[in-house]
């Protein structure tokens, strides 16, 4: 079946310091798969993401072909790509409070961004999005939606744009370190959310995180990424069971061994 | 020092230094540089030209033009300095008090800051010189009396973003004095801040007294200052326009350098740009919110 | 030898003149005796850091008391020498201004302690905490994360404090270098017999070096268990919280 995204040697780099942060990167997303980007800081895995949908800032620049449903997005024009994101490719990030505008309530970005999109009216904003933040478990919907970001936990604002996310229905989610910021049970309820997102849409996704378990959890392929070089990739049973790579094999023993003294509690005595 | 060394690779910010040192300096050893006396009169020089003896000519009475900016330099830059800097004393003292230690004591600071801002300035200043009588020290208490509420405002601001860092938490929990904290954490924080506005508002001073004096309310003839030669030129502005020139253009250089002298210090000033010399300054493309390793 | 008494603290919400209070502690009690590691495990806005900073005599509780060795520790004099902490932000612990050197030396120099062999001394710290000798004339701002929170870490042993405060001191921190951090302070606690006290959020960290902990939510603490009975927890909220769990 015809790849959801192609990404052929992918070069970024930094055009202020003639440094290169990508160096050749090149990876496949097939349909109705979810691919995991793993590493470190500074191994470029958000870079990538960025540069799927072309939002860099000024100085960093690209080349490449990224095929998306054929179509190679690095050749076109800025109002094209304004056109696909959101609605065909969507992205949630890592920082909840930063993805909304502080200075209005969280319904007024909605209304801006599904008006925008599909040119609703308010009412069948509000009636879409209710539906949506019902099946993210946020109850009292239209209270939520008139309450600005920082009286909203993260967890909550994550579920938002999940909602939101939902709505539009692209083919392709990349989520950037969505549920970092989160503790413990945010991060859970996050996670299966993100598992009934796929579900619902049935289209790709893309997640980048840093903590395998969470990997291990929601996707099933997964890139190791180091330095801007993908040093490993492959399902994810075969990476994190029988990592080839040194590389990944350290990130698997420091996670183990993280949890080790945990589930030795847990199992024994 | 690192913030000498980092200013000067600012060209602009140099020369501004520079010409404000020159200018420190001129006013402070004036007998030694000023050519002729600032007050002799000889009214045969009257509205004199430029010569080989009176580089910038002579006045309407006479009076040489080069030796009285030189000596205008004391009035118009040295003393508003000392002006400046006991607003900012008193101010910076205040405001670290009332940022750093918050609660009651910032609530009664700020209260007397208000009392003392709900004053206009210019008009206050008028009034203090209406009352003291016109004269150059009495328009400075009036400067240091209406200035330092607003320094004391604005560095309470900035010791209050720097009072929350982990840095500061960090030695508050280690049982180090409040005394040393604000000394050795809060004070070389802020102090780039503070000389930035200072810089700034060293500009608005100096417009003022020379304004002043212009009204004829500052230093009392026949002084030199700025100001006043500006306001004795104003008289025979149509007759003689070039008299206006040397003030002005003095007090021009001499703010325009303190303007750009307050920009280059807030560049040089940043930590980030000092290194230890060793490697080159990485600069992080991919700055995540929540950093690793 | 740490001892937190029956602690309550508010936060005034509202202006200047409203009455309005939010109640952060209730009543808050525990121990950490000498050489122990006290896990305090809450999720946010369960109020943990407001308690860290009481313990570490930084805020003034309304009611009750945070006894070290029988002394207040809102006496600095109590805290110098004997507590230090390590906090979650790297980026903000160390003065901009200071280098590695400096910051490591602080609380020595503030003692009084003007000794010959300073050099001598950080580069035995710094070796301590995994880092060489090189790393003395750096600048916060060139340090990677996990070579920042080393240095916060050598700053704070640097006393040799009896017992060290750590909020959240791994959570910023990329899980693979969380366990080396986490490996390296199990050391310095046999090294140096000190006690910690270990807030975070993460429970799997906690049972990697901790001997006992709190579960704390809003304000109280809801159970307190050794680490090595954790199977065995008994409120709804400790059992809530195990099953959410991502392990690996």
């Amino acid at each position: 079946m015809l790849n959801m995204l192609e990404v052929n040697h992918l070069r970024v780099w930094d055009a202020n310091e003639g440094k290169e942060i990508i160096r050749d990167s090149s990876f496949r997303l097939k349909p109705q798969t979810c691919l995991a980007i793993v590493g470190e800081s500074g191994s470029g895995k958000s870079l990538t993401c960025r540069s799927i949908i072309r939002l860099h800032k000024p100085w960093i620049r690209q080349s490449g072909e990224i095929l998306f449903k054929g179509e190679n997005l690095n050749q076109l024009s800025v109002k094209e790509m304004r056109r696909r994101r959101g609605k065909q490719i969507g992205m949630i990030m890592q920082n909840g409070m930063g993805a909304f505008d502080p200075s209005s309530v969280v319904g007024v970005h909605f209304q801006e961004t599904l008006k925008g999109h599909f040119g609703w009216s308010k009412s069948q904003v509000e009636t879409a999005m209710k539906k949506a933040m019902e099946s993210v478990m946020l109850n009292h919907p239209i209270e939520t939606m008139n309450k600005y970001p920082y009286q909203l936990s993260g967890g909550m604002l994550q579920r938002l744009m999940i909602a939101l996310t939902l709505v539009l229905s692209p083919d392709i989610v990349i989520a950037d370190e969505p549920t970092t910021a989160l503790d413990t049970i945010s991060q859970y309820e996050v996670v299966e959310q993100f598992i009934q997102l796929r579900e619902r849409m049935g289209g790709s996704m893309i997640f980048v995180s840093h903590d395998l378990g969470v990997v291990k959890k929601i996707a099933d392929e997964v890139l190791v990424m180091r330095n801007g070089v993908i040093v490993e990739s492959g399902s994810v049973e075969e990476v994190l069971s029988a990592p080839r790579h040194p590389y990944t094999q350290y990130l698997v023993s420091t996670r183990l061994e993280l949890s080790s003294h945990f589930n030795e509690i847990m199992r024994g005595e | 020092m690192r913030a000498l060394k980092n200013l000067s690779r600012d060209k602009l910010a140099s020369l501004s230094l520079f010409i404000i040192a020159a200018i420190v300096i001129l006013g402070l050893f004036a007998p030694v540089f000023a050519p002729h006396d600032p007050n002799h009169v000889d009214m045969k020089l009257r509205y004199a030209g430029s010569s080989w003896a009176y580089w910038f000519g002579n006045d309407h009475l006479g009076r040489c033009i080069l030796s009285r900016l030189i000596y205008g330099i004391r009035p118009s830059i040295l003393w508003v300095l000392a002006a400046l800097l006991a607003s900012v004393g008193v101010g910076a003292a205040v405001g670290f008090l009332a940022g750093y230690f918050r609660g009651k004591t910032d609530a009664i600071l700020m209260r007397i800051c208000d009392i003392m801002l709900s004053f206009p300035g210019y008009v206050m200043t008028l009034a203090v010189v209406g009352i003291l009588g016109a004269g150059l020290e009495n328009i400075l208490i009036a400067f240091v009396a209406m200035k330092w509420a607003w320094f004391a405002r604005v560095i309470r601001t900035s010791v209050q973003q720097y009072a929350e860092m982990d840095y500061v938490k960090f030695s508050k929990a280690a049982g180090i004095s409040n005394r040393r904290i604000i000394l050795k954490h809060i004070v070389p924080v802020t102090f780039s801040d503070i000389a930035v506005i200072a810089s700034g508002s060293m500009c608005s001073m100096i417009l003022q007294i020379s304004g002043l004096s212009f009204l004829g309310l500052g230093i009392k003839a026949p002084h030199a200052e700025w100001g006043m030669m500006l306001n004795e030129a104003r008289e025979v502005m149509f007759s003689h326009p070039e008299l206006m020139l040397a003030p002005g253009l003095a007090i021009v250089i001499a703010v325009s350098a303190f303007n750009f002298l307050a920009d280059g210090l807030q560049v040089a000033l940043d930590p980030k740009r000092m290194n230890s010399g060793k490697q080159p300054r990485v600069t992080e493309v991919e700055k995540p919110n929540v950093e690793y390793a | 030898m740490l001892k937190v008494e029956n602690v309550h603290k508010s936060y005034r919400v509202g202006g200047l003149f409203s009455r309005k209070k939010q109640q952060i502690l209730h009543d808050v009690s525990f121990e950490c005796g000498s050489g122990e590691c006290l896990g305090i495990i809450g999720e946010s806005g369960s109020g943990k850091s407001t308690l860290g900073r009481l313990i570490l005599g930084i805020e003034q509780a309304d009611q009750g008391a945070v006894l070290f060795e029988g002394n207040d520790v809102r006496n600095r004099h109590v805290r110098s020498g004997n507590m230090s902490a390590v906090f979650q932000d790297y980026t903000s612990s160390i003065n901009p201004f200071y280098t590695v050197k400096e910051a490591i030396m602080e609380p020595l120099t503030a003692q009084g302690q003007v000794r010959s062999d300073q050099d001598a001394r950080v580069d035995r710290l710094l070796h301590q905490v995994g880092l060489d000798a090189s790393y003395q004339t750096k600048y916060a701002h060139e340090l990677s994360g996990g070579e920042a929170q080393r240095v916060c870490i050598a700053r704070a042993i640097s006393t040799e404090p009896k017992c060290i405060v750590l909020d959240e001191a791994i959570s910023s921190l990329d899980v693979s270098v969380q366990i080396q951090v986490l490996r390296l302070l199990k050391e310095l606690k046999n090294i140096y017999q000190m006690s910690y006290v270990f807030i975070t959020h993460d429970i799997q960290a906690a049972a990697y070096i901790c001997d006992r902990v709190l579960i704390f939510r809003s304000g109280k603490v809801e159970e307190t268990i050794d680490v090595k009975q954790l199977k065995h927890v008994q409120s709804d909220y400790a059992k809530q919280l195990m099953e959410h769990l991502i392990t690996f």
